[in-house]
């Protein structure tokens, strides 16, 4: 059996909204380059409707985070912030017909690049937001030994 | 085109090996340890097997070769039999280097946890360790000194006559992991003052599933396998006589083309090392000269190994990386971090390793996707975007 999934290789070899965006109305990067993955998520919002009316990324990072930033993307786009903000790793994950354990963390790695790029919009666009649906790091990549 | 450049991880298994081996799988399929003539005749291709390693080693006698299950366990049991017999003489001490392969290394973890004190020598940037770094390290209670060959990532090669001979001065043993060295260079235990060395088979062009542990008569080894008398008491266990014997023909015929092959795999090697040196922020890791003639091994700022892997797959070239990612462990390669290069770093390394069965053009092919795949994931890295704009410091 191959490493990853049709869907993953599909997503890695085509990634959906690839490129960075010049207008985003938020931009969100996570992760460490010490560790091997950084995600960047820019966010096109519609100021009335609160509706996230494009999607884009750039990533650094092996085929799963590639494939993660791109599927995560595709889930949020059209949406309204507020099912962005509710997208969970376990999504991604369903959505690409599954990830082996140990690259399970890249897909929590695209959960927090979509808060991220919310979270800069809300920050640019001076709306009021409860901080504590932000976590500050999901600690999730244990290499760079900052929650040791 | 498809272009299988990873030599060091496994080769093909050769012409002559495979026939060699299939008609043992057919009929000779007798036990060597039986008294019958289909027996004895086995063990007539068996011993003629060890022969032909100790001749291309220039082992003293035929019995100091003995056959294991492979690398791993010839270098395992070459440590503790160099253990055991330190401990004996109350020296608890082994001097080894931070790049060895694992084999040597977690063998050298457990030794740890029995009581042995383990120096672990620092890697200089060029991948080649210095024989003053050994002599600071020998102590009055050094039992052991264990440096691999040729290191399995990098590919470069160690200074072993000149570290045997030190180690004989001091009266320590010395054993060298040979495992990405043989049947690829010239190899004499005698005059290299080597006590015990590890080979494995499928690195040459021979089966899988066969290691050789070479150990200078008067050392007396401890079993890591415990059963039958084969291999005089010190390896139980019945032969594998068509992968031994596979394994030897591979050996000899590595060893009698291995002057006009390592003059394609050099010059194929310096293509491929000129042509990657010319894009922009890449480094060669390790010596370009003192280092095996089938190795290349790159590190590109702002790209992640696997990405890479697995782009240049989807192009046909097998190759492989030492990223965390592909290692299945949370830190890239130990062998590059030893080497001082960052973690950034680490993660975008590529190895390709070739056999005399690569071509010019597929270098040609290697050098015409590798820059293409690695500009293609630097446009999409947000690494190399910072880089870049000067947001963070070029390393490399």
């Amino acid at each position: 059996m191959a490493l990853y999934s049709e869907k993953v290789m599909d997503h890695f070899m085509h990634p959906r909204n690839l490129g960075k965006m010049e207008d985003a109305d938020g931009i969100g990067e996570v992760g460490n380059a010490k560790c091997g993955d950084i995600m960047r998520m820019y966010l096109k919002v519609d100021q009335d409707t609160q509706t996230i009316t494009d999607a884009s990324f750039i990533t650094f990072g092996c085929g799963s985070a590639i494939a993660t930033s791109s599927m995560a993307t595709e889930l949020i786009k059209g949406k309204p912030i507020s099912e962005a903000l509710a997208l969970s790793n376990q999504a991604v994950v369903e959505a690409l017909d599954g990830l082996p354990v140990q690259k399970v963390h890249c897909s929590v790695l695209a959960e927090e690049a979509v808060q991220a790029a919310v979270k800069d919009y809300y920050d640019k666009h001076d709306i009021a937001y409860d901080h504590t649906i932000f976590g500050e790091c999901g600690g999730n990549c244990a290499c760079c030994h900052q929650h040791d | 085109m498809n272009v299988y450049a990873d030599n060091a991880a496994t080769t093909a298994v050769s012409e002559t090996a495979l026939e060699v081996m299939l008609p043992m799988l057919r009929d000779l399929y007798a036990n060597p340890s039986s008294l019958h003539s289909p027996g004895q005749r086995v063990k007539e291709e068996l011993e003629a097997a060890r022969h032909t390693f100790a001749k291309y080693l220039n082992a003293a006698e035929d019995r100091e070769i003995v056959f294991t299950s492979g690398g791993s366990e010839a270098d395992t049991q070459a440590l503790r039999s160099a253990a055991v017999l330190g401990a004996r003489k109350g020296k608890r001490h082994i001097v080894s280097t931070a790049f060895e392969h694992h084999a040597i290394l977690h063998t050298l973890e457990a030794l740890k946890k029995e009581g042995f004190e383990v120096t672990l020598l620092e890697i200089p940037p060029d991948g080649v360790i210095t024989v003053d770094q050994v002599r600071d390290a020998i102590r009055e209670n050094t039992c052991l000194v264990s440096v691999m060959f040729a290191n399995n990532e990098i590919g470069t090669i160690q200074p072993i006559p000149e570290i045997g001979a030190l180690c004989h001065e001091k009266g320590v043993l010395f054993h060298t992991d040979a495992v990405q060295a043989a049947g690829r260079l010239p190899i004499d235990v005698q005059a290299m003052h080597i006590d015990m060395l590890s080979l494995s088979a499928h690195k040459f062009h021979g089966p899988k599933g066969v290691g050789v542990l070479y150990a200078r008569r008067n050392i007396p080894l401890t079993n890591v396998i415990y059963g039958g008398a084969q291999e005089r008491g010190r390896r139980a266990g019945t032969e594998n006589t068509p992968g031994i014997c596979g394994a030897a023909a591979a050996f000899q015929e590595s060893c009698e083309t291995m002057e006009e092959t390592n003059v394609h795999l050099t010059a194929m090697r310096d293509k491929l090392i000129a042509g990657l040196s010319q894009m922009p922020h890449a480094v060669l890791n390790g010596s370009a000269e003192k280092r095996l003639p089938g190795n290349v091994h790159f590190c590109f700022e702002g790209v992640e190994g696997e990405s890479l892997l697995l782009w240049l797959d989807s192009k046909g070239i097998s190759a492989s990386s030492g990223s965390a990612c592909t290692s299945g462990d949370l830190d890239p390669s130990h062998v590059l971090l030893a080497l001082g290069r960052p973690h950034e770093v680490a993660h975008g390394s590529l190895r390709l390793t070739l056999s005399g069965d690569n071509t010019m053009e597929q270098m040609d092919y290697i050098l015409e996707q590798v820059p293409a795949v690695v500009n293609y994931l630097r446009n999409i890295s947000p690494v190399w975007d910072e880089l870049e704009k000067g947001q963070r410091p070029h390393l490399i």
